[in-house]
């Protein structure tokens, strides 16, 4: 357990060494000459979590590794790739947590029948009430 | 000494509170109603004592006694007096002790200023309100001791995360906790009335204060809050659905539904289950938010896990007070009648729908905040953010801010609809309008960003319809405090939406002498220089912005490093226009030797937080016809109750 928790903790933090080496990401801090893959990467970014920081988009955020993301993001669009495949790739590298957006698993469905039950529940409460209420006046 | 005496005093609060408590439930009873007298008394010196208790802690802070462990942990000799000040409560069990100061001296208050509640309800408020606070007094004196000595003073403090060395954040986590405590007397109110089943009109206008003032300090904290978060975090960001944000929204989600049933109940006496169960809710929703800031639970489940005392004491208090009021409620709801009826075409109508859509928001809030845990249980670590929050809460925020157009243009009790339409159709042409407007002219627009500048337009000027028809000077000030405030949410939605939809970016690596563009302004890098303040070094850019070819503004964003403890922060540089504001924030210093700089025009953001300070200044409105109302009402009845027995001495 001990070794799977290491090698977890390895697989988690080589990407953060590896950027200390590589050469600078050019891109985190410099748009696409495209405006309009810059607007598209910078939709896809305001959507992926920065990993290093609390609650802060990739596009929010000072951190190293936002910035090597956000360089991945940028050069990826520029390549013509398309967002959601980008997404899939950061999924598979850093897992689901990376990505603001609910992903269409089953541990995300009660996320999304939430808002449906809610709806239901209101209308519900309310169809009550003012049902309540006609019997009311037609009886008085 | 000071420390010492801090603590003995918050003692003898503490034992205050559980007499209180056991006067208050005993002069209910028929044996018990000697003890009835004692019942104020001791809640105003309970209130004074907590006062004295946390003024003996900011003395500590102040004089940076490094003999105590909260000091020496969280200050430093070094800061600026307004950061010692702060300081105070800018920690965990300082601000503890801020939370049961305010809510003693709340609890004080009441006891003070009520007489228009019955007596025996008073009485069981004030018992509630000691129960409370019971709670608190335990967890700060158990597990979170502000005054605990250190056995070797420390040589110096350790200072205060540089982040929260602003002027912004000093005051906005007690403008915040102001409003939790309102919520909770008003708790109070609603368990004493169940208790003595006294559900009606005058329990809400004994509550209806509390809650306006929780309300508006509520709205102002989250203001200020996400300004603090636009222009120190340095990306122009404002609301990140953190769940430290969703800590505060959700009870002034609460607490907004909560004022406007209250006011039905107290003006029609409709609403009763309705408004004690809202009432619950509320406060169940400052404890929610208490317990997720206070407990470490954020950052991970298994952070909770490693320190669960503080954690697991917050859980139990909510599970004793929300689970206690739930059963209270759930005995004596049969008792309760719905009150008053009102027709599917009437104000109170459009109150329960918006009710009904805040709540919504609410359940989509606090299961989004919520769901990350869960799941974490089950071994998923997965992230909800925006792309679930926005759409999701635009389902019932949407309805409900059209219904805002409408409902206060409607009567109470039954209304015909023929008679408003004329007068909704300005605002509806409007919103349509705007919605062509912008989908013509801006077809890449996003469509949440659409919607929400049409509505919130629409809104901004639909809201003074309720004016229209009135004498404006004998117009009762809560109705301006309504109008202001309905403005303030179109505005702010406004703000929001144009902000989303137009901000313009640009990032670039600059020389001094460079020039840069972003949206309609033109920018040059003057020169960068060194800074020192009291306890940081910078670097300064200076920078001039003209807009469209205008006189040339300075802007001044710097670099801080901070030395005790060792931080960075950017300091970013805003210049407000009245169409937008210019952001500029400095960066690192590149391998080239170019300065990275970043650079947002954000079309109409300011109006965002002018929304929101108008939505509090109408909710102040409100709150002062209020008490004007009640202060006339009751020397009114004075005046009634000394003529009557003035005749009576006649006969």
């Amino acid at each position: 357990m001990k070794r799977l928790i290491l090698a977890l903790m390895l697989l988690f933090a080589a990407p953060v060494v590896a950027q200390d080496q590589l050469p600078p990401a050019p891109l985190a801090y410099k748009q696409l000459d495209d405006p309009a893959q810059e607007a598209k990467a910078q939709r896809l970014m305001e959507t992926l979590r920065c990993l290093k920081c609390q609650s802060q988009s990739i596009a929010d955020s000072d951190a190293p590794m936002a910035g090597d993301m956000r360089h991945q993001v940028r050069t990826r669009i520029a390549a013509g790739e398309d967002p959601e495949a980008i997404r899939a790739w950061l999924i598979e590298r850093y897992g689901d947590y990376v990505s603001y957006a609910p992903q269409n698993k089953p541990i995300m469905w009660p996320l999304f029948a939430a808002p449906l039950v809610f709806l239901l529940i209101a209308a519900l409460l309310l169809r009550g009430r003012f049902r309540r209420v006609k019997v009311k006046e037609d009886t008085a | 000494m000071i420390a010492e005496i801090g603590l003995a005093v918050l003692w003898m609060a503490a034992a205050l509170a559980l007499l209180q408590l056991f006067a208050g439930f005993s002069a209910l009873r028929p044996g018990g109603a000697v003890l009835a007298g004692i019942v104020r008394p001791l809640a105003v010196i309970q209130g004074l004592l907590v006062g004295i208790s946390f003024v003996c802690l900011i003395t500590l802070f102040l004089e940076t006694d490094l003999s105590v462990k909260l000091v020496a942990a969280n200050s430093h000799s070094m800061k600026p007096f307004i950061f010692k000040l702060a300081g105070t409560w800018g920690n965990h069990e300082g601000s503890m002790l801020l939370w049961i100061t305010v809510m003693a001296m709340s609890g004080g208050v009441v006891a003070l200023v009520e007489k228009r509640l019955r007596e025996d309800t008073l009485l069981a408020t004030l018992a509630g309100q000691a129960f409370v606070s019971l709670g608190f007094y335990a967890f700060l004196l158990l597990s979170s001791n502000p005054f605990e000595r250190l056995p070797e003073p420390a040589p110096e403090g350790q200072g205060l995360n540089p982040l929260l060395q602003d002027v912004g954040l000093a005051f906005h986590p007690p403008t915040l906790y102001v409003g939790y405590v309102g919520l909770s007397v008003a708790f109070s109110f609603a368990i004493g009335a169940l208790i003595t089943r006294d559900v009606g009109p005058s329990f809400a206008r004994a509550m209806r204060p509390w809650v306006l003032g929780a309300w508006i300090f509520l709205t102002v904290g989250i203001t200020a809050g996400s300004y603090w978060a636009y222009y120190t975090l340095g990306w122009g960001g404002w609301w990140f659905w953190d769940p430290v944000e969703n800590a505060s929204l959700m009870p002034w989600l609460a607490a907004t539904a909560l004022l406007h049933s209250s006011s039905v109940l107290a003006s029609r006496n409709a609403l009763r289950a309705w408004t004690v169960m809202l009432g619950v809710i509320a406060f169940s929703m400052s404890m929610v938010g208490t317990f997720l800031v206070r407990s470490g639970i954020l950052t991970s489940v298994h952070a909770f896990a490693v320190d669960p005392e503080r954690g697991s004491f917050i859980l139990a208090l909510l599970a004793i007070y929300i689970g206690g009021a739930l059963a209270l409620f759930g005995i004596r709801a049969s008792t309760v009648t719905e009150g008053e009826r009102f027709s599917l075409f009437s104000r109170e109508a459009s109150l329960v729908f918006n009710n009904v859509m805040l709540c919504g928001i609410l359940g989509i809030v606090l299961l989004g905040t919520l769901y990350p845990l869960m799941t974490e249980a089950f071994g998923a670590k997965v992230s909800v953010g925006p792309p679930y929050f926005n759409p999701v809460s635009a389902i019932f925020a949407i309805p409900m801010m059209l219904m805002m157009g409408v409902g206060p243009l409607l009567r109470w009790r039954k209304d015909r609809p023929s008679r408003i339409t004329a007068t909704v159709a300005i605002p509806a042409l409007i919103v349509a309008l705007v919605l062509l407007g912008v989908v013509v002219l801006f077809p890449s627009a996003r469509l949440l960003p659409m919607l929400g500048i049409a509505v919130g337009i629409g809104l901004a000027i639909g809201s003074w319809l309720p004016l229209r028809g009135r004498n404006l000077r004998r117009t009762p000030l809560a109705v301006w405090g309504m109008v202001l405030a309905h403005c303030g949410i179109g505005v702010a939605l406004f703000g929001a939406a144009s902000e989303s939809a137009f901000s313009v970016e640009r990032l670039a690596a600059m020389n001094i002498g460079d020039t840069q563009s972003v949206g309609p302004i033109a920018l040059k890098l003057e020169a960068m220089e060194p800074v020192a303040g009291p306890n940081w070094t910078a670097i300064e850019a200076t920078i001039s912005a003209s807009y469209k070819g205008g006189p040339p503004v300075t802007l001044h964003p710097q670099a801080r490093t901070f030395s005790s403890p060792p931080g960075e922060r950017t300091e970013s540089a805003l210049h407000t226009r009245w169409n937008g504001q210019l952001y500029a924030v400095l960066g690192d210093e590149g391998d080239d030797g170019r300065w990275q700089m970043r650079f947002w025009w954000k079309p109409f953001v300011p109006l965002l937080w002018l929304g929101g300070l108008l939505v509090a200044f109408g909710g102040l409105l409100a709150l002062l016809g209020r008490v004007a109302e009640d202060v006339k009402r009751v020397r009114l009845l004075d005046k009634i109750a000394f003529r009557k027995a003035q005749q009576d001495m006649l006969k």
